[in-house]
């Protein structure tokens, strides 16, 4: 198995280490040429999602990986991930790949000062630790989406078929169970 | 403050890793900025070089002027404080400041002490020359240190100078044995524990970007395949003949830093680049404020 993450810009190492303690190998997407590796699995990580999404349509990365999401190739995207896949942004005119059927609120809990550290549950999971940084939250989602965490009365992570769109960070924690529930997707979907 | 506000503010720089942050003076240089693919903007009165030819006091901005800033984009805000001056940092954490630079740019309040940055919720960017004084300043609470450079100058020479030495520093201290880091604490004059830390994780405990005389994206390349994790760039963008399209371009040598065919397209045709000052023409430098 092998596992792209977008390094245009943002919190990509992050995620890298936790893969790597995981045990599972990834490269990076930082231009075109990088997309003719084969992998199995994207991570849309942390960072800005103006940045990230300019520079994915600029340096003509867009199309290929907004297809390949369409094919049904699993992602997991945190934070400004979450922006680049939902369908549609409240307060903004950009949208991004659209791929995941929910509306989105961009720095829903204000500016840096609004940042929080919590705890809560996400699907199987209890008491997974939540990094909330300028953080998006879903308004809300269409049919056949799954509600995978929620808090105060926000929804914060769900899952519709292979993409998991998550409001905060897991990857800034020890934590790594959210990342090893996307590795079993992952899995499930190569031999399927 | 409390352990996870100051896990929070570090992690905000995490999240701009890999960007470039600009200065801008206006409104619609920040949206211009933002457009460009800034992950950040750093709202100031004068860019550096203007500070520079205009010489006498530089002060904290007109806090409107910065909500004039923060209403225009959607990208975090910084602002400017002078090294030493806690009420203008007070000022600007009322006004929900993403990011605080202590910066030596502005004219020094205090020629003696540092804010005391662990008494604040907004996260704080302090520049160092050495390791030295980026672990002062982190011990002070500083969650994001960028390389002091020389700004307004388009010389990047200063902040390659201290590029080198932080990273020649940390090597050192990496290869320490245990019984040595008490000594180097000692001459670096920090605490034993973030001797330590770095001994044993090989880098900063917070993000460093390069900052100060990044002009070109040949410039901001260099700075990040010497290991910055990102790049301030300020008189650079706005100094220069076509602001917008050079912006894109450093933008870009950031993502792609070690592709020397796609930093060569990017580098063609950007108009005149600013003039600049040489180090050695300069008659004050601010790198020399607050060490």
């Amino acid at each position: 198995m092998k596992i792209a993450v977008c390094a245009v810009q943002g919190a990509f190492a992050e995620h890298e280490k936790i893969l790597q303690q995981l045990g599972v190998s990834y490269i990076e997407l930082r231009q075109k040429a990088d997309l003719n590796n084969d992998y199995d699995a994207l991570i849309l990580p942390g960072g800005e999602s103006t940045v990230q999404g300019k520079l994915l349509k600029e340096l003509d990365m867009f199309d290929i990986i907004k297809k390949q999401i369409q094919n049904g190739m699993p992602v997991l995207a945190t934070c400004a991930g979450l922006i680049l896949l939902a369908q549609n942004l409240s307060n903004d005119t950009h949208t991004y790949f659209q791929t995941l059927p929910v509306r989105v609120k961009r720095n829903a809990y204000g500016r840096q000062l609004g940042s929080f550290h919590t705890e809560g549950s996400f699907g199987p999971f209890e008491q997974v630790p939540m990094e909330f940084i300028r953080a998006p939250y879903i308004e809300s989602v269409q049919e056949n989406v799954e509600i995978l965490s929620t808090i105060d009365e926000h929804i914060v992570a769900v899952r519709y078929h292979n993409q998991l769109g998550i409001s905060f960070h897991p990857e800034l924690c020890d934590d790594m169970r959210i990342h090893a529930y996307f590795i079993e997707i992952v899995q499930q979907t190569s031999t399927s | 403050m409390n352990e996870n506000r100051y896990e929070l503010n570090k992690e905000l720089a995490q999240m701009l890793k890999g960007g470039v942050i600009m200065d801008v003076t206006t409104p619609e240089q920040a949206k211009i900025a933002e457009a460009a693919g800034a992950c950040a903007v750093m709202a100031l009165e004068r860019i550096p070089a203007d500070i520079r030819a205009a010489s006498g006091v530089a002060r904290m901005s007109d806090p409107k002027m910065i909500q004039g800033i923060q209403d225009a984009v959607s990208i975090p805000v910084m602002a400017k404080c002078r090294i030493g001056h806690f009420a203008e940092a007070q000022i600007l954490q009322a006004i929900d400041i993403d990011y605080i630079d202590e910066s030596e740019v502005l004219s020094p309040a205090d020629d003696v002490y540092h804010i005391d940055k662990t008494t604040f919720k907004v996260p704080f960017v302090c520049g160092a020359k050495d390791l030295g004084e980026a672990l002062r300043r982190i011990n002070e609470g500083a969650s994001m240190i960028r390389t002091k450079g020389e700004p307004g100058t388009g010389d990047v020479v200063q902040a390659v100078r201290h590029m080198r030495k932080m990273n020649q520093q940390i090597a050192k201290i990496t290869a320490l044995r245990a019984d040595e880091l008490y000594d180097e604490a000692k001459n670096l004059k920090v605490p034993y524990e973030l001797v330590e830390y770095v001994h044993k994780t090989k880098r900063l405990p917070v993000v460093n970007f390069a900052a100060g005389g990044i002009a070109t994206p040949a410039d901001a390349a260099l700075m990040m395949q010497l290991g910055a994790e990102g790049v301030f760039v300020g008189s650079g963008i706005f100094k220069s003949g076509n602001p917008e399209k050079r912006a894109n371009a450093i933008v870009k040598a950031v993502t792609n830093y070690q592709d020397a065919e796609m930093l060569a397209a990017l580098s063609a045709d950007l108009g005149e680049a600013m003039v600049g000052i040489n180090e050695q023409e300069i008659a004050l430098l601010m790198a020399e404020r607050g060490i």
